[in-house]
């Protein structure tokens, strides 16, 4: 499944970051990384972007990004 | 005796309260300026502490040393080539996991690390319990707890950081973070291999190089490449083989997997000295969140605060402005009794104390604003701003963030450009200022007014609206246009921390809008004090102008001739012919002025460009209007007023009537309507864009672009208009 599919307050495991360059790169820096676990707090009032909860603190990506992980184990 | 100097940086991730951590060391001791070539703020402050001599430096805040951004590039350098004594890693203690992904970067380069735990009075009641001194040990790296904002811990942290400084620690190599072993033995080939070659000639620490080069890092691979030269290549060609290998053998980029370890390193480190418990406490920060980003609500809140802060900075604004206003004319007026009439008094009141009053009266606007501004980002609300409207500013291809200085613009644009320092992409940075000045600030609806007034009628209201509408229309245009050329790329990805809603720092807020206030006086009043002193100058002189007839001579003739007239009349009638007196004397001088303004410089060079702005119907009076709105867009009315032979104080009216009967058209005053909405930004926006992308290039562009398209569209209006028969 992807990211960008769950719905809020679901939370699942991270399998894989797709992606390319700096942005893939950023998110990983960021703390999302394989194996992490993820909540989705909520989307924006336009459904994009969508926040998350992750280690402990909340980071927004664009749906688009959040497109490009994989996830499984969703709760 | 002289006191042994030390510099201390600063680094941390964003929202570590770090600045706030600044603030107290610094108090108000703090120069603000940008780091050389870019627009990244930065700010330093001299203590003295135990016969020291302190710098302390504010480094950028970011997650991570890879320099993808320009903070992370500005902090690296900083660590890399001015090699402070000591670096303080400000972290949040709440947020332990992620913040030491930036403190094993700080480690793996040589430099003397001191952690700062910050706000672990708040990880406390999160239920976070960190120990310290296992920390502390595991890392090798001297820690402290700090409480930013109740200014607990600063004064051990300073010590420490002395000690550190006076010390010859090193970090023990068997405390760095370790790769997997694939890894770490492309490291030490790496290592071995410019050991072997160029040992002498790479100026940071070895295994660091080799870890950067193997992470494919294009700026410390230049460098080796300048530093080292020809064998360069071959360390190139080293690591290009060892990096093909490491893809082969794990499926993906080093960088990608030395990230990952990097993490795995931390999840280790986290196991041993964190401990979380397990009572859930309700986490007011997150239900706040709930309301203002609220799928119902979340906007109106929004729009309400963005009309709040609107409200605040323009009309609350308003009353001391209005005070400086009367100020800087009292004065002006003081000096005109003062001082004997020459060209000397005109310069000073007319050019210099008109020019500094122009940028004076800006400031509690600037002031006000940058308060807002403070607020938004110390409480965390403007990432939430950001959050809500990211969908809409995207289609721009603009960051949410891009929202705040795009509508400050209606109000003015200087404040506007100065507030897209908010924004971390330098190319959504560089997009946003040129798209700015579309948004039709204040000063240019009183042209609108009289034009529109004088032409339209009870539609003007629709006219004017039609305007702005334009200016927005156009500034979409032009985002999507430039996003897909000029600033192609990069779209800075949205992946952005929401941090926890805190209750700002009044001391910070203030410190925090003072500084950006400052650097508008002092930068914005040099261009603008000269700026007002050429326009003046070209309306000044020649002084010495052949008249077409003899004004004064005149004026007396007829003051003799209504002088004779009142003292033979009734009674009755002396009032009203004093009256006629004065609006004859009024006319005539009126008409001087015009005369004059007309042969002057500038009126001259109004003719010569006339031909320019003929075919968008607009006479050199016009033309002339336009130059002079160059200083301030509403100096276009004045200079109009002049222009058009309108008598001052009979005001707007006058104006609009001299206008009507002066062969404009309506078409014609759409078009410049137009032309005022678009064309060069006033002087005070051009130092503005010069001075936040840092580069005379964007502002010569900026001039070139909005000019251009000013007259392309407003001739569209015009011969088209013309054509159709409007």
């Amino acid at each position: 499944m992807l990211l960008s599919e769950m719905k809020e307050k679901q939370t699942a495991t991270v399998v894989r970051v797709g992606g390319i360059g700096a942005l893939r790169r950023r998110i990983l820096e960021m703390g999302i990384l394989k194996g992490t676990r993820i909540q989705v707090e909520k989307y924006a009032p336009l459904k994009d972007p969508v926040e998350l909860i992750v280690k402990g603190y909340h980071v927004s990506l664009r749906v688009e990004e959040a497109a490009q992980i994989t996830v499984e184990n969703v709760k | 005796m002289i006191q042994k100097r030390l510099s201390i940086a600063l680094a941390g991730n964003p929202n570590s309260g770090k600045t706030t951590i600044f603030n107290n060391i610094t108090g108000t001791r703090q120069k603000v300026g940008n780091w050389p070539g870019v627009t990244v703020e930065k700010k330093e402050g001299n203590i003295n502490k135990s016969g020291y001599d302190l710098k302390i430096i504010d480094l950028p805040g970011t997650y991570s040393l890879t320099p993808f951004s320009i903070e992370e590039i500005v902090a690296r350098n900083f660590i890399l080539d001015e090699r402070p004594d000591v670096v303080i890693d400000i972290i949040d203690a709440s947020n332990l996991e992620r913040s030491l992904y930036l403190a094993t970067q700080l480690r793996e380069i040589d430099c003397k690390v001191l952690f700062a735990l910050n706000m672990a009075d708040v990880a406390r009641t999160r239920g976070i319990k960190i120990d310290d001194k296992k920390l502390s040990e595991l890392l090798a790296v001297p820690v402290v707890f700090t409480i930013g904002n109740k200014n607990k811990g600063i004064n051990t942290l300073l010590k420490q950081a002395i000690e550190l400084a006076e010390s010859d620690y090193v970090i023990p190599e068997k405390r760095k973070v370790k790769y997997s072993k694939d890894i770490e033995d492309s490291i030490s080939k790496i290592e071995h291999f410019i050991g072997n070659h160029a040992a002498d000639s790479i100026p940071y620490n070895i295994r660091w190089t080799a870890i950067k080069l193997l992470e494919d890092d294009k700026i410390v691979k230049e460098r080796v490449l300048e530093k080292t030269g020809k064998i360069g290549e071959d360390i190139l060609r080293e690591i290009h083989n060892q990096r093909n290998f490491l893809v082969d053998r794990f499926d993906d980029d080093p960088e990608i997997i030395m990230t990952d370890e990097r993490y795995g390193f931390i999840a280790g480190i986290i196991m041993e000295v964190l401990t979380t418990s397990t009572k859930q406490r309700v986490d007011i920060s997150r239900n706040v969140d709930l309301v203002l980003t609220n799928r119902f609500i979340g906007f109106p809140i929004f729009i309400f605060f963005i009309w709040a802060m609107f409200q605040l900075t323009f009309s609350l604004g308003a009353y001391p402005m209005d005070w400086i206003s009367s100020g800087i004319n009292l004065f002006s007026t003081l000096l005109a009794h003062v001082l004997p009439d020459n060209i000397f008094k005109d310069f000073l009141i007319n050019g210099v104390i008109a020019g500094v009053g122009s940028v004076m009266i800006f400031l509690p606007n600037i002031l006000i604003l940058f308060f807002c501004i403070a607020l938004f980002e110390d409480t965390g609300y403007m990432s939430r701003a950001a959050f809500l409207m990211d969908k809409i500013m995207h289609l721009i291809g603009l960051h949410g963030k891009s929202f705040i200085p795009m509508l400050m613009g209606f109000g003015c644009n200087v404040p506007a450009i100065m507030a897209s320092r908010t924004l971390e992409s330098e190319k959504d940075r560089t997009l946003t200022i040129l798209i700015t000045p579309f948004m039709s600030c204040s000063a240019r609806l009183p042209v609108y007014i009289i034009l529109a007034g004088a032409f339209f009628g009870a539609k003007a209201g629709t006219v004017i609206f039609g305007i702005y509408l334009l200016g927005i229309i156009l500034s979409i245009i032009t985002g999507r246009l430039f996003r897909s050329t000029l600033l192609r790329g990069d779209d800075a990805p949205f992946v952005m921390e929401l941090p926890p809603y805190r209750i700002p720092m009044i001391k910070s807020l203030l410190i925090h809008m003072w500084d950006r206030s400052k650097l508008f006086l002092k930068k914005m009043g040099g261009y603008i004090l000269a700026g007002s002193v050429v326009v003046w100058t070209l309306t000044a002189f020649p002084h010495n102008i052949s008249y077409s007839k003899n004004y004064d001579l005149e004026i007396e003739q007829v003051k003799t001739y209504f002088q004779t007239e009142i003292e033979a009349a009734q009674e009755s009638d002396k009032a009203l012919l004093a009256q006629k007196l004065d609006v004859a004397v009024a006319e005539l001088l009126t008409e001087k002025k015009a005369e004059k303004a007309e042969k002057s410089f500038m009126g001259r060079i109004g003719k010569v460009v006339a031909p320019i702005f003929s075919p968008i119907g607009i006479d050199w009076r016009g033309s002339v209007a336009l130059l002079t709105g160059f200083v301030a867009k509403e100096i276009v009315v004045s200079t109009m007023g002049i222009l058009y032979a309108a008598d001052e104080r009979e005001n707007s009216e006058a104006l609009k009537n001299a206008l009507l009967s002066s062969g404009m058209t309506p078409i014609a005053a759409l078009a410049m309507m137009v032309f005022v909405l678009l064309y060069m930004p006033c002087i005070a926006t051009l130092a503005a864009i010069r001075r936040e992308t840092a580069s005379l290039k964007w502002m010569i562009f900026s001039i070139s672009y909005s000019t251009l398209l000013a007259w392309g569209m407003a001739f569209l209006v015009y011969q088209g208009g013309t054509m159709i028969g409007v």
